[in-house]
């Protein structure tokens, strides 16, 4: 059977293609959607975090022996905690300025990060082996999907969506929500507003390392790994909505399928398409698809 | 008694002005050498410090060898694999600063570009790290050497070797820019002249680093084998994923140009049994290993075909300016040319009037992880491809120096 000349066995194999690619696009933009939208800050370093927490895991199984499986919690923590040393340390002095300044901050930090690494462990990047209960694949008949990529699809989206429940439905989510939309009041009612905002850039900075730690046994581990796939992500949050959780979920598992539609049909087109849905999102909906204007 | 004293005084003063011309010989007292590469981006592991290493490396030992009567100086600077930083850089070092040479250039664009400039302002270039073969053809010029490798060499090695062994039906995995489509290009050639076919091929965006798509069109294709025309990030990722996705073992990938450290990255696992071509490999015999060593000790990493051709071509240069007692951009070129090479990198290698260096090239095998004895211990070499095949024959070249 054919859809359009193309095969249908092809054809979904690269719809799941997409998904799993999407996967990482939700993970990293919700990340940069919930820093945006405690702190307004656009945290161009979010890539360089998604790298350290795949070379964290890459270091501990290598120097030290830690499994992947203690590296999938042991890494977001440890990125998670540079994260909020920066907040602490320089992030804070830059509330009350323009986005710009934050901007240029992270992005200057981003620089910095990737240098480091460059120079310590090269440009060739390093090689992670994917969990022994992970590897192989199982022959879904169109395709065959390695066992590995499934599992993205799955801790992906329980992570995104636990994250969203977490701050749509609970109470520290609540005081989350109320400290975007006013910060005096809510410090007013006896809550720790500055904590607050600190949890919430190392949160969003760990979910960044998360997705590291998912990418290293897929990926080639190097320290440009996330340089290529940032600018992609803030199309995504961009389009999403800037600061809408759901939003910036969905867009990201969408925009994946997109990529992976034009894979098939355009293949050429495949790293500009994302950037021309902005194009015409921002034309006829400035605020995103799920922003509120 | 007159005549005497005149005749001395005239030898003396002979003798003076021919030393003073031997020392006015030299450009600013000293020849100058640039290294403009990578330092910083994705060709800074095949080419990059290494390469500015290899380079202090020939100078020191030059001294030490061949006691010149000349000063040598090095500058290195990063080129980021732009074009205009590379011609603007190469212009500055020539006007300001005196550069006798400019050399390496890793990446098509950059060499092109200082090709011009060279040229302009008659100065040397030798080039290792770039690949394209438009260097010695549409764009040759007279001051210009390609030096380690170019795309037709090592298509044709790993090409040929691939389909002459049973994978006759290809499918090509090409970077979607000049340097992908110029070695897709040389390798189909190759494939159909050994009685292989192309069943089809896609091109993917570059830099890429997610490659299941592709891969999964390359699986349906059917192909016996997957032809990598790409390099660095784009061919790791493509081959990890591949290994990922099952498609290897069942079909192979032929990566089209590789380099160690794309293997040391890698890791044997993943490559055992790929087919490359180099023009050097550390391990070869024992001037190869005691060069090599040398280098390890100070880069910790073996060297590259590339960091390896830029110790031999700047020692070869810094010969050709001794032999020729000048730093002139012809005098130079002529000697450089007229002499062949023999060290640890080539033996009879021959820079040809096109620019292009001939030597013998290496079609090897990456050895399983079983066979590995020690550290970079990568490659069995299973075939010496002679000069006289390894690289494009004049007959075919489209260099307007090349008269027919």
């Amino acid at each position: 059977m054919e859809i359009f000349g193309i095969p249908t066995a092809l054809l979904g194999s690269q719809l799941l293609v997409g998904l799993i690619n999407g996967s990482f696009y939700a993970i990293l933009s919700l990340g940069l959607a919930i820093i945006f939208g405690l702190l307004n800050i656009i945290n161009f370093c979010h890539g360089a975090q998604y790298m350290m927490g795949a070379f964290v895991a890459w270091i501990a199984l290598t120097r030290f022996g830690v499994n992947y499986w203690v590296s999938l919690i042991a890494a977001p923590l440890i990125v998670g905690i540079v994260g909020v040393l920066i907040e602490r340390l320089m992030l804070r002095r830059l509330y009350k300025l323009d986005h710009l300044y934050g901007l240029l901050l992270t992005f200057g930090l981003a620089l910095i990060f990737e240098g480091i690494f460059r120079d310590q462990f090269g440009i060739s990047g390093e090689s992670y082996e994917v969990p022994e209960l992970l590897s192989g694949g199982v022959n879904l008949g169109f395709m065959f999907l390695p066992i590995y990529r499934g599992w993205v699809i799955v801790a992906s989206l329980t992570v995104c969506f636990g994250t969203w429940y977490m701050i749509e439905r609970t109470k520290l989510g609540a005081y989350l929500r109320a400290g975007t939309e006013n910060s005096q009041m809510v410090q007013a009612l006896g809550i720790n507003v500055p904590l607050l905002i600190t949890f919430t850039y190392g949160y969003g900075v760990a979910l960044a390392a998360f997705a590291g730690v998912l990418a290293a046994p897929i990926f080639q581990v190097n320290p440009l790994m996330g340089s290529n796939l940032i600018i992609v992500v803030f199309a995504v949050v961009v389009i999403g909505g800037m600061g809408s959780i759901m939003g910036s979920i969905i867009t990201g598992l969408g925009l994946g399928l997109i990529e992976g539609l034009t894979k098939v049909f355009y293949p050429e087109a495949s790293s500009v398409v994302v950037f021309v849905i902005m194009v015409i999102v921002l034309l006829v909906r400035p605020a995103g698809l799920f922003g509120k204007s | 008694m007159l005549s005497r004293k005149f005749t001395t005084t005239a030898c003396a003063a002979a003798l003076a002005a021919l030393s003073c011309g031997a020392q006015a010989q030299i450009s600013g007292g000293s020849v100058k050498i640039g290294v403009l590469t990578d330092l910083s981006g994705t060709y800074s592991d095949l080419a990059g410090s290494g390469a500015v290493l290899a380079t202090k490396m020939a100078i020191d030992d030059f001294i030490a060898n061949e006691k010149p009567n000349f000063k040598i100086e090095m500058v290195s600077a990063d080129h980021q694999n732009k074009a205009d930083i590379a011609s603007n850089k190469a212009r500055e070092w020539i006007e300001r600063e005196g550069v006798d040479t400019v050399t390496e250039l890793v990446t098509t664009s950059t060499a092109l570009a200082v090709m011009k400039v060279a040229k302009e302002k008659d100065r040397v270039v030798i080039m290792n790290g770039p690949a394209s073969t438009p260097i010695t053809n549409e764009q040759c010029n007279d001051v210009s050497v390609h030096y380690t490798y170019d795309t037709y060499s090592v298509a044709n090695g790993t090409a040929k070797a691939v389909t002459t062994g049973g994978g006759k039906s290809w499918f090509f995995l090409t970077a979607d820019y000049a340097f992908g489509q110029a070695l897709e290009k040389d390798a189909t050639a190759v494939v159909i002249a050994n009685g292989g076919k192309v069943v089809g091929s896609v091109r993917h965006p570059f830099p890429g680093s997610d490659f299941s798509s592709f891969l999964l069109k390359a699986q349906a294709s059917g192909a016996q084998v997957i032809g990598l025309a790409n390099a660095g990030a784009d061919t790791t990722n493509a081959i990890k994923q591949a290994a990922e996705f099952g498609i290897t073992p069942k079909q192979s990938l032929a990566g089209l140009l590789m380099f160690i450290t794309d293997i040391h990255a890698l890791g044997l696992k993943s490559t055992q049994g790929m087919y490359l071509t180099e023009g050097f490999y550390w391990d070869r015999n024992d001037e190869t290993r005691a060069w090599s060593k040398r280098f390890f000790e100070k880069q910790k990493k073996m060297p590259t075909m590339v960091q390896a051709g830029q110790y031999s071509s700047i020692y070869h240069y810094l010969k050709a300016v001794k032999a020729s007692g000048t730093d002139d951009t012809t005098k130079v070129m002529a000697m450089m040319r007229k002499t062949p090479i023999n060290d640890f990198f080539a033996k009879n290698g021959q820079i040809r009037d096109d620019g292009r260096m001939v030597h013998d090239m290496y079609l090897m095998q990456v050895k399983k992880p079983a066979d590995s004895k020690y550290p970079w211990d990568y490659y069995t070499i299973k075939a010496t491809i002679p000069a006289a095949e390894a690289f494009q024959p004049l007959s075919q070249s489209r260099c307007p120096l090349i008269k027919k």
